[in-house]
């Protein structure tokens, strides 16, 4: 396969940074689509260019540090899939495409498509987490969870803080991270207690780092790799709500 | 103890470092958006009862008049005469100012939260609707200035105060003021649509078994409201209503 690909280059924070067309040729369908840049890189080098920097880590699609916008769509045209984990099979040979780095005020680009997410650090250092003492494990039976508590906080705990869901939002609104963490511990018993000071918290952390607020257009949920829905921001604005008409800090 | 840890773990706050943007009122992103969602409700059984009554223009002369004097004259002797009116006037000139700055301001903070534009811009499944609700908006702003002016406070070439009847059909049976009213009544169902979902979405009320029930009952609210504003001027243009 050949294609044609135009990368943002930036060199550091500070630069301007520019569209740069690159050639990818002799690329294998059977390629993710971070290998095909591997393979880009490697001529880049071979030709004393510097290589595109990207972020990467599992390269399996679960640790959530790869992603950029191709073509205007965050993880490129297939659903529920990183960058990494997509095919080149999903391309034709002769495409043209457009390579960017997440757009948002909060996630400034370190280097090409290297973007800083330590925005979202913050938003989960603000009540993302449950102070408990931290002892042995307790027996798992201690606690019973029903089963659908259980499944609907797994699938909220399956964000891996990508940042997809900013980037394809219009508005660069970070409520649906923000939200998959506020209920993956609000379903469950041992997240009651911090649960109204949690989401108050987590959604001023939020403002507080410059996201935009949510339209419920849904372009994140769409683009999101693992799946997480619109209804995680439905249950985060009603948590909002009742802990601004109840007082105190536990049980919304 | 424990229950102490958990409290100041939970409400410590790390400094806010984004921009300071003017705060018409007080609260997170979120709580504001539940102000507009609100408001937003006030504007769609405002236009709902306008739409109903409106329909009294098929009863002829008579009967649309009678409605737009009986307009005036809700709880007399109790209450004075246009009093209720008032109330409403009141009510709506609030509902609609605060929810327009609000989405004013949360607007202006979004823009501000994406400084460097995509080279590439793409859309994945998001309804025009929902991608048009701010100039949308503003068009039916626009618009409601247009539509007092010309058949509240009479800037209209044939104006005769009092008589609702015979301002609505020499408006309507000029047909660019038609034109203009139904591509607004095309806004307002657009509009209504999105942001009658919204409306449960931002409040918390949408549950996933709910979901696509409230897209439809959203969708049907926002056809009967726009056709059945529209069916007035299309009438009186074809002449069924003279």
């Amino acid at each position: 396969m050949n294609l044609t690909l135009d990368v943002w280059r930036q060199r550091h924070a500070g630069d301007q940074g520019r569209i740069v067309r690159y050639q990818a040729g002799g690329i294998s369908p059977d390629m993710s689509f971070l290998e095909m840049l591997d393979v880009v890189n490697e001529g880049l080098i071979l030709g004393g260019d510097e290589p595109i920097a990207f972020d990467h880590d599992c390269r399996e699609g679960i640790c959530g540090m790869c992603g950029f916008m191709i073509n205007g769509i965050a993880h490129g045209p297939e659903r529920a899939t990183t960058v990494c984990q997509l095919h080149m099979r999903h391309f034709r040979d002769g495409d043209s495409l457009t390579i960017e780095p997440w757009r948002a005020g909060a996630f400034p680009v370190v280097r090409d498509l290297i973007v800083d997410r330590s925005a979202f650090d913050r938003i989960i250092a603000a009540g993302g987490f449950i102070s408990a003492s931290t002892g042995s494990a307790p027996e798992a039976n201690n606690i019973a969870v029903p089963k659908q508590d259980a499944d609907s906080a797994m699938d909220a705990a399956a964000c891996i803080g990508c940042g997809a869901c900013v980037a394809a939002c219009p508005n660069a609104s970070a409520m649906l991270f923000t939200a998959a963490k506020v209920v993956h511990l609000g379903v469950l018993p041992q997240g009651q207690p911090e649960r109204k000071g949690r989401v108050k918290a987590m959604v001023e952390t939020m403002d507080g780092l410059g996201f935009g607020h949510c339209t419920n257009i849904g372009e994140c949920a769409a683009v999101c790799p693992k799946e997480i829905g619109m209804d995680t921001i439905a249950f985060l604005n009603r948590d909002l709500a009742r802990s601004a008409v109840l007082t105190g800090n536990g049980r919304a | 103890m424990r229950e102490d840890r958990a409290v100041t773990a939970a409400t410590r706050s790390p400094p806010a470092s984004g921009p300071a943007a003017p705060v018409l009122l007080p609260g997170t992103s979120v709580a504001r958006k539940q102000l507009v969602a609100i408001t937003g409700v006030v504007g769609v059984l405002y236009v709902l009862v306008h739409m109903l009554g409106n329909l009294h223009a098929f009863q002829g002369p008579r009967q649309l008049n009678h409605y737009g004097e009986y307009l005036r004259t809700i709880g007399e002797p109790l209450l004075p005469r246009s009093m209720l009116l008032w109330i409403a006037r009141i009510v709506l000139l609030t509902a609609v100012t605060i929810h327009i700055g609000l989405t004013a301001q949360l607007a202006l903070r979004s823009r501000a939260a994406r400084p460097v534009r995509y080279v590439h811009p793409g859309v994945v499944q998001a309804s025009y609707a929902s991608r048009t609700m701010r100039w949308g908006g503003l068009a039916l702003l626009g618009f409601i200035v247009f539509h007092l002016m010309d058949l509240s406070w009479g800037v209209h070439p044939h104006f005769v105060r009092g008589d609702v009847y015979h301002n609505a059909v020499t408006g309507f049976r000029r047909w660019p003021v038609t034109a203009v009213y139904l591509a607004a009544m095309a806004a307002l169902g657009l509009h209504l649509y999105h942001g009658t979902w919204s409306v449960f979405q931002t409040l918390g009320v949408n549950r996933p078994r709910w979901d696509r029930a409230i897209h439809r009952g959203a969708l049907t609210l926002a056809l009967i409201v726009g056709l059945g504003f529209s069916t007035v001027p299309v009438a009186v243009l074809v002449h069924l209503v003279k």
